[in-house]
């Protein structure tokens, strides 16, 4: 007790302990206060449907940001992920529409397994233009950015489709102890990303290739594998997304789910303090970035701030977050 | 993957050698050169072909509108050039490019010269931020640019009431002329694309300022050793990138009148980044051709047209072949350059 005592008193008084502790944790502090401020300050904050509406419109940002932190672990980015949203939620209504009217009509069940296996396949090529191609990750995944969404638009024949799935009402309006199972799917994948991070195989090789890709090489990694697997779970993770904003929207529009989804994507995952050069990941941190932009959002609509400011504040949010977080002379 | 050992057997006879070094030095200069130059020759090969193939592609009128299309994007895309090759990106161009479209028009009222100098000021302003964000700051240009993207979007919407004005330009104006003005049937903004490309080449490969962009982009602690002045170069490269995105802005204006929508140029950092990257410009910085980055947007414009001259195909499937034939491009021109041998893991 007295030596965590005095450890903590001389951290406190050491003024670049304090700077460091503050810069490897300022997305919390951040949403701590931006959490503290709605509480004191916005009218009916603490009330049960203003956190389930925000509950309700986390998860999809959430999950694809665990996908596209793995991805810029590995030093590189995935700009595909609200396509491959899109081709899921096509996917999934071409399946579950009758034959009659152009569909297959498979059970829902079906129907989801199939959308997402549709987002492994988009992961997986993308992880082979990636990795055995040798294209830089930013452009592969331009090009499927591009042809993906028309091909999501080719499967629904390019109009909004309605869809009667009872079981979609399940995903948006079900709850479990008063937490909606779309949050508690989120987190349970958050803890899976995580794990598979700090204590897999796979998470050190993932790492590894981050940090050294040539290295990695040398040292007999499978670099390839170890990649390819990376844009699949992306892919994985974009699709289940897309079917969660498919039942919100109980409805297939593949020109608008999922659209500039890499870009909240990426911001969650740089807000959240893992570094764009790759070699680290931090999961905890990319959830709370999440959190924090979807919840600065609600935050200034409340306010009655319209969206044109929303906007410009969300900017210098991230030039503040990745000037806080920037390496210092010391760690680089 | 295999470690890249060497494995070569040791010499045996050393003219042999020899002749098979050079035959080597030949396959390698051959590729590096298609890969170097593919896309002028890809672009020549694809309107050759359309030409023959498809009646309506080939008209005098077809190829104007074509390049005229193609304009906006292509001087967005030169700007892009100088960014790319200085080992940065600007994902801001869409945003910046409409900043200049709204500004322009709602300046208009106080005269042509005002509307055009607003603009390019306002444009100019938004890179400079940016580059000594990125110059100064030392923060990944990525980022920075894509902070600039929401950011400068959302003053776009502000100036417009949220999207709600469509300002257009009162009268007639002599800028107008700009945009609908022709020169030898080639309308000017056409004209104004090939300047400014003639002059990013003569500045890229004939100045002390286009040599410190690509030693800035090959190695920037090099270029920092030898003396260059490598902030100053980075920040002035976003300027160049924001006042060529304001440029195509104000032609867009000029040409339509004005009563464009917040949300224009939506996804242009998209084209614009592919029309370079089709051109031969390495993402990795130090390397890269205006020649080919015309070549490269000239050839987007030219497929799309194909794809609606002659397929008659849907707009989706035009995106599929737009994004499908950007993959191919960048597959190929990835292993000709591995083939090639430049010296990568």
């Amino acid at each position: 007790m007295t030596t965590a005592d005095t450890t903590w008193r001389a951290r406190l008084t050491d003024r670049a302990a304090v700077l460091t502790w503050v810069r490897e944790h300022g997305v919390y502090i951040a949403l701590l206060l931006l959490v503290v401020y709605n509480v004191v300050a916005t009218a009916n904050f603490t009330t049960v449907p203003t956190l389930q509406l925000l509950f309700s419109q986390l998860p999809p940002v959430i999950i694809v940001s665990l996908g596209m932190a793995l991805v810029i672990g590995t030093g590189g980015v995935d700009l595909s992920v609200g396509t491959v949203m899109a081709i899921a939620s096509a996917v999934l209504a071409k399946m579950v529409i009758a034959p009659g009217q152009g569909g297959f009509g498979a059970p829902i069940a079906v129907a989801i397994l199939v959308a997402v296996l549709a987002g492994l396949l988009v992961g997986v090529f993308n992880g082979v233009v990636v990795a055995v191609a040798r294209v830089q990750p930013i452009v592969a995944t331009l090009g499927v950015l591009v042809a993906g969404r028309g091909v999501a638009l080719v499967i629904t024949g390019g109009a909004l489709v309605e869809l009667f799935v009872p079981f979609f009402k399940v995903i948006r309006l079900g709850k479990f102890l008063g937490i909606p199972y779309v949050m508690i799917v989120a987190a349970v994948l958050a803890v899976i990303v995580s794990f598979l991070v700090r204590r897999s195989a796979f998470g050190y090789r993932l790492l590894a290739i981050g940090g050294n890709r040539r290295a990695s090489v040398l040292a007999g990694l499978p670099v390839k594998q170890t990649l390819i697997t990376v844009y699949a779970l992306s892919g994985t993770l974009a699709a289940v997304a897309g079917v969660i904003a498919t039942a919100r929207l109980r409805a297939s529009d593949p020109s608008y789910i999922g659209l500039l989804m890499e870009l909240s994507a990426i911001t969650a995952v740089v807000v959240g303090g893992t570094a764009l050069s790759g070699g680290r990941v931090r999961i905890l941190g990319t959830v709370t970035g999440a959190v924090l932009i979807q919840l600065l959002e609600t935050t200034l609509v409340s306010h009655n701030a319209p969206d044109s400011v929303a906007r410009m504040v969300e900017a210098l949010i991230i030039i503040a977050a990745v000037y806080v977080q920037r390496p210092t002379r010391r760690s680089r | 993957m295999t470690p890249a050992v060497t494995t070569d057997p040791p010499v045996a006879v050393a003219a042999d050698h020899g002749g098979r070094e050079a035959a080597r030095a030949r396959t390698r200069a051959l590729t590096s050169l298609v890969s170097r130059n593919g896309a002028v020759a890809v672009l020549v090969l694809v309107v050759l072909l359309g030409a023959l193939l498809v009646p309506s592609f080939g008209s005098a009128d077809n190829l104007r509108n074509v390049a005229l299309a193609a304009s906006f994007i292509g001087i967005i895309a030169a700007g892009m050039t100088f960014v790319i090759i200085s080992g940065g990106i600007d994902l801001s161009v869409g945003s910046t490019y409409a900043l200049a479209v709204i500004l322009s028009a709602q300046f208009a009222q106080y005269g042509s010269f005002t509307a055009i100098a607003a603009a390019l000021a306002a444009c100019g302003l938004v890179g400079l931020v940016q580059g000594a964000i990125v110059s100064w700051l030392r923060l990944p240009p990525f980022i920075v640019t894509l902070a600039g993207l929401t950011g400068i979007r959302g003053l776009v919407f502000y100036i417009t009431h949220e999207g709600n004005d469509h300002p257009l330009i009162q009268g007639f104006r002599v800028f107008e002329t700009f945009g609908t003005g022709k020169l030898l049937t080639v309308g000017t903004p056409v004209w104004l694309m090939l300047v400014v490309f003639a002059v990013g080449w003569w500045v890229l490969n004939r100045t002390p300022f286009g040599q410190s962009v690509q030693a800035v982009g090959g190695n920037d602690s090099a270029a920092e050793l030898m003396g260059l002045p490598v902030k100053r170069t980075t920040t002035i490269v976003y300027v160049v990138s924001g006042l060529c995105a304001g440029l195509a802005g104000i032609l867009t204006t000029a040409l339509s009148g004005g009563g464009q929508e917040a949300r224009i140029g939506d996804s242009y950092e998209l084209q614009a980044i592919a029309a370079v990257v089709i051109g031969g410009t390495l993402l990795a910085g130090g390397i890269g051709s205006m020649v080919g980055t015309l070549a490269g947007v000239l050839l987007l414009f030219v497929i799309q047209n194909l794809i609606v001259q002659g397929a008659n195909l849907n707009s989706y499937v035009q995106q599929v072949v737009s994004g499908g034939f950007l993959l191919v491009v960048v597959i190929v021109q990835a292993v000709l350059s591995r083939r090639s041998g430049s010296a990568e893991a």
